[in-house]
């Protein structure tokens, strides 16, 4: 218990409430379970998208092309929903689901087989994924009335009181935690990113677990892209813009170490909620959207300063009793 | 595997010197830019004209001011994304400026200045906390484009004074523009900086190894934080010359320019993992990547389609050198 409370899942959450309390202070109307329910639903795409990153980012890389790879796939299922309304949906998400998963296994084989530095490999696929959109759509819209119903209603259904984006989002947290603690590949991205010359000593091929790790992310946007499109009905070029650094900024916050290794599936959801009821709270309490670049940009400078104290703290401890 | 055959192989003598020009990274990158001049001269007919050939450095000059800083940097083994988002944190300042009633000279001293804090932020963040470079960058990124978000919102700055307009459409001699000397001036500083002092020595020491460097004697972090700094600053001077051409400043303004600049570096021959490149690569790399854009240009493609051309590069002159030595180290 006490290992709780000083760990940084407990300090997110306490963070967490404490910024609620303040919001409710003067507009009691945002803590209605009501609007925490709405304020849910509406971060469950980045959180999502932030469980993608982070198992990119515990193996020591970084995804930039999350964004893309999710406008893609929404921008492909949106086209084919307003041209051929009769496919069912769920093979349009499987769909989406393959073309993410497909790009996301290029950055991997880039990062795995030729050594890449993966911000790199992924600044340059961020760019031709967007590209490759233009192209296909020649710049028009996909707007809401060109999408049949059914295609934009899935994430709206409610199942006991929560749409079903919001489930889809629960779902993805169990099965991640279950995964990254309880597999071998799960550990494996641990292993990869904590110590990447012992990892290959115990066996593990690090290159190969990157390419998982970018190949599942990859998946992931492939899911929120279609979740986006239908969500907001609309898809064009420029869909989720920025949107790489809200997910890596969700991460940074939930203690995702960016030198690898260390993270979990609770530090991550808790550092995409704290994101997503600031960027909720701030046109409640009057402030302009065109603060929230310059907040991501704060909150990822901050976050990451308060992660390197942490592990550094660490690391001398380690070295102190390896001396003794 | 023997223990004899693990050590590297030590040639008694060197290579012959004019062989080794002749393979060079630079020697290559020539090669490929006269092959693109003279397919841009045969797709268009307007591309043979000193006019055009003038316009056509503008397309470089710019993002190339910034790309000798980066240079230095990312062969020191760091970079800084945030360079696109100096340039509109500068420019916003500048039209800031401009409606308080400031003239061309205060104009120069406030993006300079930005630039150079910028610099100094990203450097002490990376340099005194501790922090991996690419984090903090991407960070600093939309945490300067954001203040500019923040000033300008959807509306955007006019009213540059009249000299302002010098810097970036203003011409030294005939078709000489001012922004292509000023490029000339700082390719020449920089490369005399990085090949020709005991600094630039220094930066390769560090990329290549930086605690070595350390134990040599090298002050790692101090010359670190300067190379931020550089960089800051040239972003500063390269806002001067943006705002000036295009004469009016949004919060969008040079938007991913930090990708083209990355490349530009890359392509000219900069090992992404420090410790290597040239400065004659990078000016090669600079005039490519001008002349291959402004040739799409006049073939009427689209920007966000050439960003696709820049990814593709980007990745390719990444990938050729690490294909080249594995197939050079099978054969051997």
């Amino acid at each position: 218990m006490t290992r709780f409370l000083k760990s940084r899942e407990a300090l997110l959450l306490a963070a967490i409430l404490v910024l609620l309390a303040l919001i409710a202070l003067r507009f009691p109307g945002f803590v209605s379970p009501a609007n925490l329910a709405n304020v849910f639903n509406d971060t469950s795409i980045l959180i999502i998208l932030a469980l993608g990153q982070m198992m990119v980012i515990l193996t020591r890389c970084i995804d930039l092309s999350m964004a893309a790879n999710l406008a893609l796939c929404g921008m492909v299922v949106a086209m084919i929903n307003a041209v051929i309304p009769e496919i069912p949906i769920p093979l349009l998400v499987a769909l989406g689901i393959v073309i993410g998963t497909a790009l996301g296994a290029v950055n991997g084989l880039l990062v795995w087989k030729l050594d890449i530095p993966p911000i790199v490999v992924t600044l340059g696929t961020l760019t031709i994924y967007r590209g490759i959109i233009f192209v296909i759509s020649g710049g028009e819209w996909v707007n809401a009335h060109q999408m049949s119903p059914a295609f934009k209603a899935l994430p709206r259904m409610v199942l006991l009181g929560l749409p079903l984006l919001s489930w889809i989002a629960v779902v993805m947290m169990g099965v991640m935690a279950l995964f990254i603690t309880r597999t071998p590949l799960g550990r494996a991205f641990y292993a990869a990113g904590g110590n990447p010359t012992a990892a290959i000593y115990t066996g593990i091929d690090v290159g190969r677990t990157r390419f998982a790790a970018f190949t599942l992310a990859g998946a992931l946007a492939g899911l929120s892209g279609y979740l986006w499109v239908s969500r907001y009905a609309v898809a064009y070029v420029d869909i989720a813009g920025g949107f790489e650094l809200d997910i890596i900024a969700a991460c940074v916050i939930g203690g995702i170490s960016i030198m690898g290794g260390i993270g979990s599936v609770t530090g991550t959801v808790l550092g995409a909620l704290f994101f997503g009821i600031v960027k909720n709270a701030l046109p409640v309490i009057n402030i302009s959207p065109f603060w929230q670049l310059a907040i991501s940009g704060g909150a990822i400078i901050l976050a990451v300063g308060f992660n390197a104290q942490a592990e550094r703290r660490k690391g001398r401890l380690i070295l102190r009793r390896a001396e003794a | 595997m023997t223990v004899a055959s693990t050590r590297p192989h030590i040639p008694d003598r060197l290579e012959n010197p004019w062989r080794m020009a002749l393979f060079s990274w630079e020697t290559l990158l020539i090669v490929v830019a006269v092959a693109i001049f003279i397919a841009n001269s045969l797709a268009s007919p307007y591309f043979l004209n000193v006019w055009s050939l003038s316009d056509l450095t503008f397309n470089f000059t710019e993002k190339g001011l910034i790309a000798l800083a980066m240079a230095l940097l990312i062969v020191a083994g760091e970079i800084d994304l945030s360079v696109a988002a100096i340039i509109a944190l500068s420019s916003t300042m500048m039209g800031m400026a401009v409606q308080a009633g400031a003239d061309t000279p205060v104009l120069v001293l406030i993006a300079i200045g930005t630039g150079l804090a910028c610099g100094i932020f990203n450097g002490a963040l990376v340099t005194r906390l501790g922090l991996p470079s690419i984090v903090v960058t991407i960070g600093t990124m939309s945490l300067f484009r954001g203040i500019s978000y923040i000033i300008l919102g959807d509306q955007a700055y006019k009213g540059y004074p009249a000299g302002f307009a010098f810097f970036g459409q203003g011409y030294v001699w005939w078709v000489i523009s001012f922004e292509l000397v000023l490029f000339i001036v700082a390719a020449f500083v920089f490369g005399v900086l990085l090949h020709r002092t005991s600094f630039g020595r220094t930066i390769y020491a560090i990329g290549n190894n930086p605690v070595a460097a350390t134990f040599s004697g090298v002050p790692v972090e101090r010359v670190k934080f300067i190379l931020f700094c550089l960089t800051g600053l040239m972003s500063g001077i390269a806002s001067i010359c943006l705002t000036s051409r295009l004469a009016s400043t949004r919060p969008s303004i040079a938007f991913g320019w930090e990708l083209e600049v990355v490349t530009m570096v890359v392509l000219g021959g900069v090992s992404i993992l420090g410790g290597a490149g040239s400065i004659p690569g990078v000016v090669l790399a600079a005039i490519i990547m001008g002349l291959v854009t402004f040739g799409l240009g006049l073939l009427n493609v689209p920007g966000i389609v050439m960003s696709i051309f820049t990814g593709l590069l980007l990745i390719t002159v990444i990938a050729l050198p690490i294909l080249w030595n594995r197939l050079r180290q099978k054969g051997a």
